[in-house]
């Protein structure tokens, strides 16, 4: 491994490459107080010129006065103490860690075999969506361990469906739910507690008919939940700008950690604060990348739903102007499905756009007063496209 | 918050100091570039660089609340739980009591349906005392068109509230919590018009995110009045999966062809929180609640009447599919006038919408609540370079 990829600063760097090091393997084997010493390999000392075959009075040849010693060197013209040298040495192993060990037993440190991942995959229940068409495409309902994109022109339904995830997640794990808590962080203030408070109660009565088919016994079938218990697990975020969109998302592992059921992130609108006064698209491009890296990086590690509602714009593609999601060409490399909320006639529909495990299909949905539900037409079946 | 300065952050002093040294002053800079360009940046290693970033973060991060203290503290400071009650019944139970506090609200209609009448209703709604329903607080008009007439409030305050307004001083009292401000043009978007064909969404950018987080922070309503622009069948947009069949193609080109959109675009619709458009259809007025959050997609037949707006009927009229988006105007019996508006459009100085939100909301003397704020935005005007235009004329317009 190169040197020049170590994650140290730029003028460790170039003390490293000055002294010769240039790869890892050249310095891995040293002890810090070595590599320290070792750095000024280039600067004339006794040792040095010993090995070159000159003999010379015990003495520095750089100011010709004092006694050479490491210490009288270190301090005056070593510029990499041995603290230095130790992070160095550490941030070199942890490097070369992961690279992977030279040989050795067959696996590869860091990685799952993709029959444990299977596994894992089939331990977590997905998110559901209230709506049954619209489950079926997507395998279930939301899934857990990925960032899932869902985009469509305004009054569509995307907060309604953010809305009803972030109700859904909480639903118990004896009704075929996850009984985890939801983050839902706002970038346009459209999420409006009525709504909500609605959502939940409609979710309240849908389980306590559903509990009455399934169970027996009454008494076990008796839900305790409140519309209250279920708003005071969803936890709100407004965000005014993207420095606060990127600063929250740096701060959402420390606070996943803290609330450990948190099982589902909607971020409402992904796009809103991109999309306002950009100058620098190349700038725009990173940011958002890094985001999407830092949300995929919590859904893996933490087992949860991210789900990023966006916008659209217009794009002139082969003489005419098509719908596409905003933010660019970029960006839509960044999650792991999209899903485009479109009308059709007189009908929502959700269709499949990207996914790595899911075909291609548009099922219909509508929203009424009680959040999403199937759509109402009968006629009306999965388009598989 | 994101001009936060790193000095009054806490850093260790080293660090800060680095960050100083560089030009790295506020929050925003620093959160803008990745860890690795502030590792090249700063010269210090990555785990310095990841915990001053953790630290930034977390001092630039909002606060976070349940969704049930947000809707506790509404219940218990707002008026109706943060809602100005509009005294249309039909209207005020679709939106859940009224117009929301915080969010924007847009109005969106073609010349003469009667958005200003609804603002003007509006205002008054406002300023009225909190027993009969009003907020008992001060509006902010800023008349763009100047189409705010003050004898039609008076008439509208009368006719609607003969027993305030009959009262000794009180018709002044409450004329005198409206502040009318009256921009003669918004010319930094004039000055655009000339350039380059910069996309319109970014001059809206800066002021559709200030408005928003005024409107949010001091949980007040605001409503926006949009004019309307006719739609070219070029411009029916699908996605890259909606194959069009051709026989269906013949079918939109007349059910379009009539149709207009509002005006400034699909950028400043999803900015909106809460669209209501008014139109003329088969010799009726109609106010559609066209997105919200809240509400079904309801149309309520309307008239003008001296005394407002009165539904016709509380009960709307579901409707479903896009068609709550279409804006028509057609079959109103209006009398017609050709007018040229090249002499409308004055250049005069600059004067931003930011500048008069600024000056109304916290220099103007006697303003303690900021309770309504009221923007006709006439980008229209400067953006298209029509000459003529039609325009009508209502039997209650000025």
């Amino acid at each position: 491994m190169e040197v020049g990829r170590l994650p140290i600063s730029a003028s460790q760097r170039g003390k490293l490459i000055a002294a010769g090091y240039t790869t890892l393997s050249s310095f891995s084997s040293l002890s810090p107080s070595h590599l320290a010493r070792a750095v000024w390999d280039w600067i004339l000392t006794i040792d040095n010129l010993v090995k070159r075959g000159f003999t010379l009075v015990n003495r520095c040849c750089t100011c010709r006065y004092c006694e050479e010693s490491v210490d009288h060197l270190l301090l005056h013209y070593l510029k990499i103490s041995d603290n230095e040298a130790a992070e160095i040495m550490r941030v070199a192993s942890h490097s070369h860690r992961l690279d992977g060990s030279a040989g050795g037993c067959g696996t590869v440190n860091g990685a799952q075999t993709a029959w444990d991942m299977l596994h894992e995959e089939e331990m977590f229940p997905r998110i559901t969506t209230s709506c049954e068409d619209l489950n079926n495409i997507l395998g279930g309902g939301i899934n857990c361990k990925e960032v899932t994109e869902i985009g469509g022109v305004p009054g569509i339904g995307k907060t309604q469906l953010g809305i009803q995830l972030a109700i859904n997640v909480q639903i118990p794990v004896d009704y075929g739910g996850l009984g985890g808590k939801a983050i839902y962080i706002d970038t346009e203030g459209s999420f409006m507690v009525e709504r909500a408070l609605q959502i939940a109660e409609a979710c309240i009565e849908d389980m306590s008919e559903c509990g009455g088919l399934l169970r027996k016994d009454f008494q076990a079938c008796q839900l305790k939940m409140h519309p209250n218990n279920i708003l005071e697990n969803i936890f709100y975020f407004r965000v005014c700008s993207y420095t606060e969109q990127i600063a929250l998302i740096n701060c959402l592992d420390k606070f996943i950690s803290e609330h450990k059921d948190v099982k589902i992130v909607i971020v409402d609108s992904v796009t809103f604060h991109f999309r306002q006064d950009f100058d620098d698209m190349a700038l725009r491009t990173r940011l958002l990348s890094g985001m999407a890296l830092k949300l995929m990086k919590l859904a893996k590690d933490f087992s949860l739903a991210v789900v990023l509602l966006n916008q659209v714009t217009t794009k002139y593609i082969d003489g005419s102007f098509q719908l596409t999601l905003a933010l660019g060409d970029s960006w839509s490399h960044s999650c792991t499905n999209r899903v485009i909320l479109y009308w059709n006639g007189n009908e929502r529909y959700a269709y499949i756009d990207k996914s790595p495990s899911l075909r291609s299909a548009s099922a219909p949905y509508s929203v009424t007063s009680k959040g999403i539900r199937n759509s109402a037409s009968n006629c009306k079946r999965i388009k598989m496209m | 918050m994101a001009n936060k300065q790193i000095s009054q952050m806490g850093l260790p002093k080293s660090i800060a100091n680095v960050f100083a040294a560089r030009n790295v002053f506020t929050a925003k800079d620093a959160l803008s570039l990745t860890e690795f360009e502030l590792m090249e940046l700063l010269d210090v290693g990555l785990a310095q660089v990841t915990s001053a970033v953790a630290h930034i973060s977390e001092i630039v991060c909002p606060p976070y609340q349940t969704a049930l203290s947000l809707m506790e503290l509404r219940v218990q400071n707002e008026h109706l739980a943060g809602h100005l009650p509009t005294h249309m019944k039909g209207l005020d139970e679709a939106l859940c009591g009224g117009i929301p506090f915080g969010v924007l609200t847009e109005l969106v209609g073609p010349a003469g349906i009667g958005k200003t009448q609804f603002c003007l209703k509006l205002s008054l709604l406002a300023s009225l005392p909190a027993s009969y329903g009003g907020l008992d607080g001060h509006v902010i008009y800023i008349d763009v068109e100047s189409k705010f007439s003050s004898r039609r409030l008076i008439e509208i305050g009368v006719k609607s509230f003969p027993e305030i307004f009959h009262r000794k001083g009180m018709a002044q009292e409450m004329a005198g919590r409206i502040h009318v401000l009256r921009p003669a043009s918004l010319s930094e978007f004039t000055e655009r018009e000339f350039e380059h064909a910069a996309p319109r969404q970014n001059t809206l950018g800066w002021h559709v995110s200030f408005i928003k987080s005024l409107a949010e922070f001091s949980r007040i309503p605001v409503v926006v009045t949009n004019q309307v622009r006719s739609q070219s069948r070029d411009e029916i947009c699908h996605y890259y999966f909606q194959v069009q069949s051709w026989n269906e193609t013949i079918e939109d080109r007349t059910r379009h062809d009539s149709h207009l959109v509002a005006a400034l675009g699909i950028n400043w619709a999803h900015a909106v929180t809460i669209r209501l458009v008014l139109e003329a259809k088969s010799d009726q007025r109609f106010i559609k609640v066209a997105k919200s959050p809240i509400s079904p997609p309801l149309a309520f037949p309307f008239n003008i009447t001296s005394s407002g707006i009165l539904l016709l009927s509380d009960d709307g009229i579901e409707l479903t599919g896009p068609d709550i988006n279409a804006i028509h105007c057609q079959g109103l019996s209006l009398r017609f006038c050709w007018v040229n508006l090249q002499k409308n459009i004055e250049w005069m100085p600059k004067t931003t919408i930011g500048h008069y939100l600024k000056c109304g909301a916290l220099n103007a003397d006697g303003i303690h609540h900021l309770v309504f704020l009221l923007v006709a935005f006439q980008w229209n005007n400067f953006i298209r370079t029509d000459k003529l235009k039609l325009f009508n004329f209502t039997d209650h317009a000025m």
